[in-house]
């Protein structure tokens, strides 16, 4: 599926060290145009890291190249400031800050700066666009209301709203469902799975969940322990033999024909279950509970 | 950008309904609270113009303005002593009144804006205990009569520049700006260094106490139009870049890591916006000395009628904070009259009520 496309972000030899220690490094990966790249591995893999990286809020060694040729760093077409990468790559954080008394049409506002003027003035232009994004995400009731007064559902919307309104070719979303229900987990999902389509997007996000990245992912990246262990497609990547590995729990894995995977993860200690049966539990538990 | 944006919901807005599709429309209100903050501090100004020992008549006052402007001559009754009273006494006083009040809310809203924190004032970074400083030493070693009196305010000015320059170097990181925290650390600590020398020198002083304390507690006496000059300039440059800023300050409202994703330089901002606020205190404090409480009470008065933007906070604190002051000034110098009262006290007096009123107000609707 790579191959010819063109290519939307190319990370070269990420390297980021917080406070003396190596969180990454050396990492290589190729995003190409219209894809969702998911990056999974366990807590601490530094996935957050990675996003961080690619959306410039760490300082990192090595560059990001775009789509349009502009790198980040200091060279001749160089990506010196924040602004000129905000308008290549667009971020919904993991734990969002909502500002005091914010209405949710101000807050998707923001997400138009990167195209504003010194004094930062919303245009007409900057309005229709967001009032649009707002539309497409069935949120024009809240228009006016407090942002802090949304349940946790609209609310994420409305941070994927201003992402959406930066108009950048490249959306980066880091565990974009981590304090969602099952059922608003996959509106998101299928919300995201949809722009895609509408928008060519290219989404790269950080997932937890792997039945999640098996269903929703077009390529998926592994990280651990700050390196990249694996990238591939969601059948390449996702086996029982690598989320033992990576994860330390056994799980089965089923392929459908479409190339998504279904993964299920089962307790080791078998002992625990009557009479032996195995006790399956939701893929939504993969979460690792015994560490690296 | 190869994007589109989403093509079909914008269909449904046309230009003919876009008053009632696109939701708000800031500026309009903006403008419309901007006006009602120009005729308060004009309303102030004419109210400080009128009142004193002598009562000039409102319509005599504004005659005489209208007099005074080129290519108009206009019949005013009023005697040279009034005149006098009026563009030699009051008009500076009232002048200086509301430039101060405007340089400290306007600071005040944009500390507060910066550092994402309501209870920050435009004391917090070390100008107030610099200042302080400044003028004791000014005061004890007698300095402060030569030069016309404008050793004062100079040694207060150079204090308070001092003070904030020495929070922001002890703020850095290996040689890079630290945070909102790092700097309220390194404020509180060198506010501290200096209130302990401070208080050192007066215990060996004492006959200077009162002095001292005299200008501590603030007021708005004039030198004819002397300070006036020093302060305009100043309140020019610092009003626009503060207003120019106010939008990437709103930015900053979302943390400095998402705001550096948006586009914004979230260390440079501030960093602008608190040496340019910082210059406006210095310059405020060193004219008037410390008044309390302008810079805190006002944008949070501005912010319950105009909500949170910066965009709208800080001229409009700008605008009431000029009013506020110049109408504190008139009661301070009338309450008592022939005595003067401290304006510091008399901000502090009404402004701890009304704080508490605020705060109050907010928990209720919460």
């Amino acid at each position: 599926m790579s191959g010819a496309s063109p290519i939307a972000l190319a990370a070269r030899d990420i390297t980021v060290t917080l406070g003396g220690a190596r969180v990454l490094e050396g990492i290589d990966l190729t995003v190409v145009e219209g894809e969702w790249l998911a990056l999974l591995g366990p807590n601490g893999a530094g996935k957050t890291t990675l996003v961080r990286a690619l959306s410039g809020t760490v300082r990192h060694a090595g560059s990001v190249t775009f789509g349009d040729g502009s790198v980040t760093g200091d060279g001749a077409q160089g990506l010196r400031g924040p602004r000129g990468r905000a308008r290549r790559i667009a971020v919904v954080p993991q734990t969002p800050v909502i500002p005091p008394g914010i209405t949710a049409f101000e807050y998707v506002l923001l997400g138009r700066s990167a195209h504003q003027g010194l004094r930062l003035s919303a245009s007409l232009d900057d309005r229709r666009r967001s009032l649009a994004v707002l539309q497409r995400l069935d949120l024009e009731p809240f228009v006016d209301r407090d942002l802090a007064t949304l349940s946790g559902g609209e609310r994420q919307r409305v941070v994927l709203a201003r992402a959406l309104v930066a108009d950048a070719p490249v959306l980066v979303l880091d565990e974009p469902t981590a304090a969602l229900d099952l059922g608003h987990q996959f509106e998101i999902l299928e919300l995201l799975a949809d722009l895609q389509q509408e928008r060519g997007l290219t989404v790269v996000t950080t997932l937890h969940d792997l039945g999640v990245a098996g269903q929703f992912g077009d390529r998926l990246a592994v990280l651990h322990g700050g390196r990249l262990v694996a990238h591939g497609t969601p059948a390449e990547v996702l086996t029982p033999d690598a989320i033992g590995r990576w994860w330390g729990v056994d799980a089965t894995c089923t392929v459908d024909a479409g190339g998504r995977v279904d993964v299920t993860v089962r307790r080791r200690r078998t002992d625990a279950s009557p009479a032996g049966a195995p006790v399956t539990t939701p893929a939504d538990d993969a979460t690792p509970a015994s560490g690296r | 950008m190869s994007v589109p944006v989403a093509a079909a919901p914008q269909e449904r807005i046309t230009v003919d309904d876009r008053d009632r599709v696109v939701p708000p429309r800031p500026r309009d209100l903006t403008v419309g609270l901007v006006a009602l903050g120009v005729v308060a501090a004009i309303g102030a100004a004419l109210a400080g113009l009128v009142s004193g020992p002598v009562t000039i008549p409102a319509g005599d006052v504004v005659a005489a303005l209208i007099d005074r402007l080129p290519f108009f001559s206009v019949e005013h009754g009023l005697s040279t002593t009034a005149t006098t009273i009026l563009f030699d006494i009051r008009a500076p006083r009232v002048i200086l009144g509301l430039a101060v009040g405007a340089l400290l809310a306007g600071s005040g809203a944009s500390y507060q804006g910066v550092f994402r924190n309501p209870l920050a004032d435009p004391y917090l970074l070390g100008v107030a205990a610099g200042a302080g400083l400044g003028a004791t030493l000014a005061i004890v070693t007698g300095t402060a009569r030569l030069g016309a009196g404008f050793v004062l305010p100079a040694a207060a000015f150079a204090g308070a520049i001092l003070a904030v320059l020495a929070t922001a170097g002890l703020s850095l990181r290996r040689g890079r700006p630290g945070g909102p925290a790092a700097l309220i650390l390194a404020g509180v600590a060198v506010a501290a260094l200096l209130a302990a020398v401070q208080t050192y020198l007066l215990q060996r002083h004492a006959d200077s106490l009162r002095v001292v304390y005299g200008w501590l507690l603030g007021r708005l006496s004039t030198v004819g139009w002397a300070e006036v000059r020093i302060v305009l300039p100043i309140l020019v440059v610092s009003a626009a870049v503060l207003i120019l800023a106010a939008g990437a300050i709103d930015v900053l409202a979302v943390g400095d890591e998402e705001a550096t994703t948006l586009g914004i330089r979230p260390g440079l901002t501030r960093a602008l916006v608190l040496a340019v606020a910082s210059l406006a205190t210095a310059t405020a404090v060193s004219v008037s000395g410390l008044i309390g409480f302008v810079g805190l009470i006002v944008p949070h008065g501005v912010r319950l009628i105009a909500g949170t933007r910066n965009r709208r906070v800080i001229p409009l604190s700008m605008l009431l904070g000029a009013a506020f002051l110049t109408l504190t000034d008139l009661v301070a110098r009338t309450v008592q009259a022939p005595a003067e009262l401290p304006i510091g006290v008399i901000t502090a007096f009404v402004g701890a009520p009304a704080f508490l009123l605020i705060l109050r107000s907010q928990q209720a609707r919460a």
